[in-house]
């Protein structure tokens, strides 16, 4: 298409779906709304760019990071930043001199190098403003501006970026940003920006006898088909394409244990318990098979009750448990007694 | 299906095609059906019905002996004040992919898209994804900020957004990471999990431009950065040119208010753009000078090139097309007529044309596209197809308003490498074995 049909196209489409401007209605539509003051502007307007407009001054040493991040990040990111339990690694090597001389982090090229945040990020601003805005991940906004400058002070510093004696501040902040590893990574150079944008790749007008190679190439092996559950229950089963059968018929019914109670899974979705424990093995906090273990046949129903609406630390570790108040009364006594096998 | 099992009740045996010449099925296959073949087919089933009076056909026991339903006093009004689905439409829910995340807070859940119809997504079958999990905020608390480049920092109350002058607008909603997992390779067994983070919606609210204008915002300013209420604060830049064109600050969705899982009571919709965009639990709005490289746009969300440049601030959803019915991990019954069915979107414009391949992209031919044909909306297509019990690769292409043309999965890989992870939008292959089981394969 040439680029005046497509700026034509663009244009009629402008015209014709463009929402309505203020002229178009009573002026007394623009007396809604009223100022907002200063503190609150200042209360929400927590964003930093990466000129570090917006960033609070303050200041933050790599081994006050250390010391926080194994208190209330580590359970997650690992004690070097380099898990891939929970999330995506943060830190995992795979710089080297040169990229930090060219600021393009070559690596990104490998399929078989892990890709991780200080790989992929080409500013500064972004970790601040993150770890600001929304960790640790069960108390956002819970961390000083400090704490957030000793946090990216320890991140740089596990990313070689720093040295361990390193202090970061809203001073020397600039001088980081000229050495994060893939600073000349990002490029605007796309149509996927502006809804003008030139597409990199259009697909053919071919209608008859098209050059295409139809050989197939991938396709779900046999024994991975009901990973995702059995294919049958997912679809209307009376229409005219019922689900495809990918679990095993069993020929026999299969004697059951006495099991013990299942375990209230909604409840544990409903109420963000699922967010930081899971049923089996460690997450942000203990695993629940844990907690059974430990308390298995005593007589502390109001204890965990209380742990669960106040919360807690130390008993499992530094990573606090934050007051969970909004479990309505029931819940709490569901879950209680299912971990306590009561119910 | 061996000659004597019992056939599935309500499907027709023999089917219509086996009085069908076998010249006949190939032309209408090739070529749709045209006056003088539908003329033939009435012949055909003409003869068809002769044939089947003069054999014994069972007669249904769900005709013959009234079903209880007919015998007995139905329930009162209001037994659920708020609507469900029948009790037989269980299986029709939103579903993750099992290891695709590690925690339920940064995850998704997909919308079913084998079993739905039409344009529209009902509310509750929307897909999910959040970052940081989801919150159900007291309306009278929440409010929007609108700072930055203007004249008067303005807050507004929900009453006083709901007081403005409104509007309501049909836009589809893309993930930019929908279908994601299929860069490499075929990874996932069904429509919902290739497409699923996918709908269409009425969004109901005050166009962003009359917001903007309120706070008096700066004629040069270029960006705007969206920022969430929620734990997670999301942020995303956008472009001022969305934002002033045809953007929303959206409360209602389908009728009602948003779901807390959308953003209740608040959220941007930036119709065309990917929906990471479309902050959810909408708290403040900041008008700049340059984009923000927020978390979602510096280390998420952006497209890895075969190079190891990482295009940042993609935005706009290009044209895509898939088919819904039949897909992978259907089973089709019986040889004869089928309704081929799906959807097709641009998020420069509108759908114009969209056509269907059953031979893996050698030949196509045109589909309805059934209307109302929306900007930056889901567009339903359907498309007849007389099935011979033969192996068959269907895909479906669409072509939109701009001249766009929807690529194959080679095309966009010649370019783009396997590794962008956002922004597939390529022509998706369903194979059909002569069995009738349907999977998701890739091509060349």
């Amino acid at each position: 298409m040439s680029s005046w049909a497509r700026w034509s196209a663009l244009f009629i489409a402008g015209f014709c779906c463009s929402l309505a401007a203020a002229s178009d209605y009573p002026e007394a539509v623009l007396d809604i709304g009223r100022p907002a003051t200063a503190e609150e502007v200042s209360a929400w307007d927590i964003d930093v760019r990466p000129d570090f407009k917006g960033l609070p001054a303050g200041s933050g040493s790599v081994e006050d990071g250390e010391t926080l991040w194994l208190e209330q990040c580590a359970l997650c990111h690992g004690d070097f930043g380099d898990s891939n339990e929970v999330f995506s690694p943060i830190v995992l090597g795979n710089v080297t001199d040169e990229d930090m001389t060219a600021g393009r982090v070559a690596s990104l090229t490998d399929p078989a190098v892990v890709r991780t945040t200080l790989m992929k990020v080409a500013t500064v601003s972004t970790l601040w403003d993150y770890i600001n805005r929304a960790m640790p991940w069960n108390a956002p906004k819970s961390l000083s501006p400090d704490e957030v400058y000793a946090l990216v002070a320890y991140l740089l510093q596990l990313g070689y970026i720093v040295d361990y004696d390193f202090v970061l501040s809203d001073e020397n902040i600039a001088d980081v940003q000229a050495l994060m590893p893939n600073r000349n990574g990002m490029t605007m150079d796309h149509g996927l920006w502006s809804v003008g944008g030139e597409p990199d790749v259009v697909g053919s007008a071919c209608t008859r006898d098209c050059d295409v190679d139809t050989t197939v190439t991938s396709f779900i092996p046999d024994y991975a088909m009901n990973a995702h559950g059995n294919l049958k229950d997912q679809v209307r089963d009376y229409g005219p394409f019922p689900g495809v059968q990918t679990a095993p018929v069993s020929s026999a019914v299969v004697e059951s244990q006495p099991a013990e109670a299942a375990a209230p899974e909604a409840t544990l979705m409903a109420n963000g318990c699922s967010g930081c424990h899971r049923l089996e093995g460690a997450l942000v906090g203990p695993g629940f098979d844990a907690i059974r273990e430990r308390y298995r046949g005593q007589d502390v129903a109001d204890y965990l009750t209380d742990k669960i609406k106040n919360g807690g630390s130390g008993v499992w570790g530094s990573m606090p448990m934050p007051p969970m108040a909004q479990v309505e009364d029931g819940a709490v006594a569901e879950l209680v007694g299912w971990l306590l096998e009561t119910n | 299906m061996s000659s004597d099992e019992v056939p599935h009740q309500g499907v027709l045996r023999p089917a219509p095609e086996s009085f069908l010449s076998g010249e006949l099925i190939s032309a209408i296959s090739r070529d749709g059906i045209d006056h003088h073949r539908r003329g033939l087919l009435r012949g055909a089933f003409g003869a068809a019905v002769a044939a089947m009076a003069g054999s014994a056909v069972a007669s249904d026991p769900d005709i013959v002996t009234p079903p209880e339903w007919s015998r007995t006093l139905g329930k009162p009004v209001a037994t659920n004040p708020y609507g469900l689905p029948s009790l037989y439409e269980q299986n029709i829910i939103r579903r993750q992919s099992p290891g695709l995340t590690q925690t339920d807070q940064a995850s998704v859940a997909f919308t079913p898209l084998q079993s739905m119809f039409g344009m529209i997504t009902p509310s509750g079958l929307h897909f999910e994804r959040h970052h940081q999990g989801w919150v159900d905020i007291d309306p009278r608390r929440h409010r929007l900020m609108i700072n930055g480049l203007v004249d008067t920092p303005v807050v507004f109350t929900m009453e006083e957004l709901m007081r403005m002058p409104s509007v309501s607008r049909m836009h589809f909603l893309e993930c930019g990471a929908n279908t994601a997992l299929e860069w490499g390779n075929s990874a996932v067994p069904t429509v919902q999990y290739t497409h699923g983070m996918l709908s269409g919606s009425e969004w109901t609210g005050v166009p962003l431009s009359l917001l903007l204008e309120r706070a008096g915002y700066d004629r040069r300013a270029q960006f705007l950065l969206a920022e969430g209420a929620d734990g997670s604060s999301m942020t995303r830049t956008i472009n001022m040119e969305n934002a002033l064109d045809d953007a929303i600050v959206a409360y209602g969705q389908n009728g009602e208010m948003l779901r807390p899982e959308q953003g209740y009571p608040l959220r941007l919709v930036v119709p065309g753009v990917q929906g990471v965009s479309w902050v959810k639990w909408l708290r403040r709005l900041e008008v700049g000078d340059m984009p923000y490289a927020a978390k979602d746009e510096a280390s998420h969300y952006v497209d890895l090139m075969p190079d190891g440049s990482q295009r940042q601030y993609t935005a706009i959803q290009e044209a895509k097309s898939v088919i819904t019915a039949p897909s992978a991990g259907q089973k089709l019954q019986t040889k004869g007529y089928y309704c081929i069915t799906g959807l097709a979107w641009s998020g420069r414009g509108t759908v114009t044309k969209v056509e269907v391949s059953v031979d893996g992209g050698r030949n196509w031919r045109e589909a309805r596209l059934e209307g109302p044909v929306l900007p930056k909306m889901l567009t339903r297509f359907n498309f007849d197809w007389v099935w011979q019990g033969d192996a068959a690769l269907l895909q479906s292409r669409v072509h939109d308003s701009t001249g766009y043309i929807q690529p194959q999965r080679a095309e966009l890989v010649a370019v783009r490498g396997t590794r962008s992870i956002y922004h597939n939008n390529a022509i998706q292959t369903w194979r059909i074995a002569p069995s009738g089981e349907v999977d998701n394969v890739q091509l060349g």
